[in-house]
């Protein structure tokens, strides 16, 4: 870890359980925003509720940590206003997929600037252990005792399918591999997602072990601008998880951007309104 | 003259709307006030909608309940709409059903004179003009420059049409007592519109994003950004659902921009979380509930105050809120304004309740934006480092900076929090004090409100409480009821919560007047000052409350 990681350090007690792969994120996170030469005001961490949503109160930077499934929204509302922060919504599978997922949806189809990590877990762990879209159907959850019946959401191929042009896949067992892909997504113009495979070693749907046997880097030869192939793959999920940059597209026209260009940039909040003479001759 | 009151009624894509709006505008420029207004079902095509018109000296800005005029383009509109016509009015329809009908084949005279039946509703308006005993160069003009984007033979058969028309009920006409609008050498005040009114209103006041979902009536809100981007200047989206759009604008607020949202009871009440979010993470919100009738789908298209409990009371947990209601474009202006000085203030959510019926209306009144001005309290820098956006003051107000604004941090939390905006779960101090503190903005929010609006002359019998889009038709209620010997005051409320003063009351008989089922209002006011009511008027039909509707029911129930 180089010196300069320690900016993002800030001295809040964490929720979190000790070991759990959440830490990795947010330590592979920190190092990414350095990396990038990001400083704390640059950046705004957005998120909803659960877990993973908690991760904006452990990094020194700006935040808002709002309503279980509503992180998209709100992220969305701070990219349309200020252009010239780096907008990060930090998310589970459940807060992002379950509760929030018509906002996935639409969030791929609008394209704000705003890069997306999902921790998936692939249960609900701050409620208890309960089934996320993510469990594989037959597992056995919390209310499933007998285990569950729907086919698990593929977040990967609904993002493919749906117009993002940045869709990767990290896990907590491979940092450098994610501080790679965390970097590229936060360099992308345009939504950016990464699911993240965290293990849950508390209520652990799976052993560590499972995770590693299946974990496994994209092929080589894999290209990624190659939409078709990076769907292939994305449906390939049941043995094996793989693992970097599935599908990247040339950037498409950013949500609001034109608004922005109109407006030099200029955060909302220094924008004048309606002047007086206007708005009078207006309401002739 | 006194006053004229029009309805022009047909079937969707009839040319109602059209015949409507060609007399408004051609009667305001002879120099008449015209308050104008719709009721319409929640179809596209067919069904039977009427267009009102009342056309006055002095503008009455208030719908009434019975026509010197009803225009009926199909009979089924005339079997409808026929009993609006007063007792020495007319029925104008293509056959006659009764003794104040002119029988006129409008489809036939179009035919006859322009050589095509479509041209009906220009027959139509020019017996419409005829029986208002209007300008019929003004009427014909205005037709005109409405279909010169049609081409010049679309003008020409619109003319013959409308001459036709006006020609037929010129001579049916000489027996009957029929208005006689001529000429004034006057210019009535400006035709404004409450939705309209609320978005100019907004971007005077600085909000630069509109986040909402269709659902009539609320939609012309983000249409009039949509449409008039170059010259509002509000970034505008349409979001996948209501939920969205409460979230986005809190996000955009949060990041400093001036943010709204509008919808109508059902997107409320997917918002209701999202209120309960702008009530805790302290950020400004100003969000327009454009009421129908309910509950779940209800009346898509009618009119209704059933949403007063619901609003003064949504979003969970305990936090201050703002609810205004204008009943008037100029109101809805200057409460516009004051709502996102207040929500920028006191970083709460400002609801601002309108329904259909102001949706759809038209007011002859002058909006004066000078008398409102935009205040601006997003704090330039931080006083006292390190900066914590929930900093606990005296009067509960923490200097609100904006992300990227500087090195300042600004931290937001759902959960309750510190004052640096970390989650906590300190029982003992922080979150009490943090209840505290959003609680004690109510106090300096409520030195804001002014005294409910109150009129009441001296030895009133009779006093009609009501409050938002019923003002007018209050006030022509105890006109009406003084006139008739029952001395009537009115106290009405643009300001629901933080709830008003009252003035102090002398015993006379207080009703609520509501356009809704349960006396809401009455139980606010009970809630709030101990008053008890006589009695109630309630309408529930969908249609706006008039100054007959109130004064028949005050009398029966007296
Ligand atoms: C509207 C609403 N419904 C339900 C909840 C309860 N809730 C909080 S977090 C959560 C699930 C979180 O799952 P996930 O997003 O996968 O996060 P994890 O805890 O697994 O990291 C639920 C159901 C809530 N806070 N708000
Ligand atoms: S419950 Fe699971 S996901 Fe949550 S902190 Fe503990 S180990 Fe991590
Ligand atoms: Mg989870």
């Amino acid at each position: 870890m180089s010196d300069n990681s320690n900016l993002f350090d800030i001295d809040v007690p964490s929720q979190w359980c000790p070991g759990c792969p959440n830490f990795t994120i947010l330590e592979t996170l920190k190092k990414s925003f350095t990396a990038l030469g990001l400083k704390p005001q640059d950046i705004c961490l957005v998120s909803g509720i659960g877990q993973a949503a908690k991760l904006p109160h452990y990094i020194k930077c700006n935040f808002f940590n709002g309503l279980h499934g509503r992180a998209l929204p709100v992220a969305t509302g701070v990219a349309a206003a200020n252009p010239m922060l780096k907008t990060v919504v930090t998310t589970g599978d459940g807060d992002c997929y379950g509760e929030g997922g018509n906002h996935f949806l639409h969030a791929m189809r609008r394209n704000p600037d705003i890069t997306l990590i999902v921790h998936n877990n692939e249960i609900y762990a701050l409620t208890k252990g309960q089934a996320s879209p993510t469990t594989r159907s037959g597992e056995v959850r919390a209310l499933n005792p007998q285990g569950t019946t729907a086919p698990p959401f593929n977040p990967l191929a609904a993002a493919i399918i749906s117009g993002c042009t940045f869709v990767a896949r990290g896990f907590t067992g491979d940092s450098a591999q994610l501080a790679e892909l965390f970097q590229a997504a936060l360099t992308h113009e345009g939504l950016s997602l990464v699911d993240v495979v965290q293990p849950c070693i508390t209520w652990k749907p799976h052993p560590l072990q499972w995770y590693k046997d299946r974990a496994k880097r994209l092929p080589d030869d894999h290209d990624p601008q190659d939409r078709a192939s990076a769907l292939a793959m994305a449906m390939e999920m049941e043995e094996t998880f793989y693992t970097g940059l599935y599908y990247r597209a040339d950037p498409s026209p950013a949500f609001a951007g034109s608004c922005h260009e109109q407006r030099a940039y200029l955060p909302m909040a220094e924008q004048q309104g309606l002047s007086l003479e206007k708005t009078r001759a207006l309401l002739q | 003259m006194g006053e004229w009151s029009i309805a022009a009624a047909g079937t969707a894509g009839q040319g109602v709307q059209t015949i409507g709006e060609v007399i408004t505008v051609a009667a305001r420029k002879q120099g008449y006030a015209v308050f104008s207004w719709k009721e319409y079902e929640s179809r596209i095509r067919g069904g039977q909608n009427s267009y009102r018109i009342r056309v006055s000296e002095d503008p009455k800005n208030a719908p009434v309940e019975r026509m010197d005029i009803v225009l009926a383009l199909n009979m089924e509109a005339a079997e409808k709409y026929g009993f609006l016509v007063k007792r020495d009015g007319l029925l104008l329809a293509p056959e006659s059903s009764n003794k104040n009908a002119l029988a006129m084949d409008f489809q036939a005279l179009a035919n006859e004179s322009a050589g095509k039946k479509i041209f009906a509703n220009a027959a139509a308006a020019g017996a419409l003009a005829a029986a208002m005993g209007m300008n019929p160069q003004g009427v014909k003009s205005e037709l005109a420059a409405r279909f010169t984007e049609k081409g010049a033979e679309s003008v020409a058969g619109n003319e013959s049409a409308f001459q036709a028309g006006y020609d037929h009920a010129m001579a049916l006409c000489k027996e009957r007592r029929t208005p006689s609008i001529p000429d004034r050498d006057q210019r009535p005040e400006a035709l404004t519109n409450v939705h309209e009114a609320i978005a100019i209103g907004a971007a005077y006041a600085g909000c630069r994003a509109i986040f909402a979902y269709p659902m009539t009536p609320s939609t012309n809100i983000i249409g009039q950004m949509a449409a008039r981007w170059e010259d509002l200047g509000v970034f505008w989206e349409q979001v996948e659902d209501e939920i969205a759009a409460i979230n986005m604008a809190i996000g955009a607020s949060y990041a400093g921009a001036r943010a709204m949202t509008a919808t109508s009871g059902g997107g409320f009440s997917l918002m209701a979380e999202g209120i309960s979010l702008a009530g805790m993470t302290e950020t400004p919100l100003v969000i327009v509930l454009a009421q129908r009738p309910g509950p779940a789908t209800g009346l898509p298209t009618r009119t209704a105050q059933g949403d007063l409990q619901f609003a003064l009371n949504a979003g969970h947990g305990e936090f201050p809120k703002i609810v205004l209601a204008p009943s008037d474009p100029k109101e809805a202006f200057h409460l516009t304004v004051k709502a996102f000085n207040m929500a920028d203030k006191y970083q709460a959510p400002v609801i601002i309740l309108t329904d259909q019926h102001l949706s759809d209306a038209h007011f002859t009144q002058d909006i004066h934006p000078e008398e409102s001005e935009p205040e601006y309290h997003l704090a330039r820098d931080c006083e006292n480092p390190p900066y914590r956006r929930y900093a606990i003051t005296r009067e509960g107000i923490s200097p609100r900076m904006y992300p990227g604004q500087s090195e300042h941090l600004v931290c937001a939390d759902s959960d309750e929090h510190d004052e640096s905006g970390h989650i906590t779960e300190d029982l003992f101090n922080t979150a009490p004090a943090m209840a505290e503190k959003r609680l004690r903005k109510i106090k300096a929010m409520e030195r804001e409100i002014p005294e409910a609006f109150t009129h009441v002359p001296s030895k009133s019998e009779i006093i009609l409480m009501g409050w938002g889009s019923s003002g007018n038709a209050l006030f022509e209620a105890a006109e009406q009821l003084t006139q008739e010997g029952r001395r009537t005051g009115v106290i009405h409320f643009t300001h629901l919560w933080p709830f008003p003063e009252l003035p102090p009351l002398q015993g006379e008989k207080l009703f609520s007047v509501e356009n809704c089922a349960f006396p809401q209002l009455a139980r606010l006011v009970r809630q709030e000052t101990g008053l008890s009511f006589t009695g109630s008027v309630l309408r529930y039909d969908g249609l706006p409350l008039t100054g007959t509707y109130i004064r028949d029911l005050i009398l029966e129930s007296l």
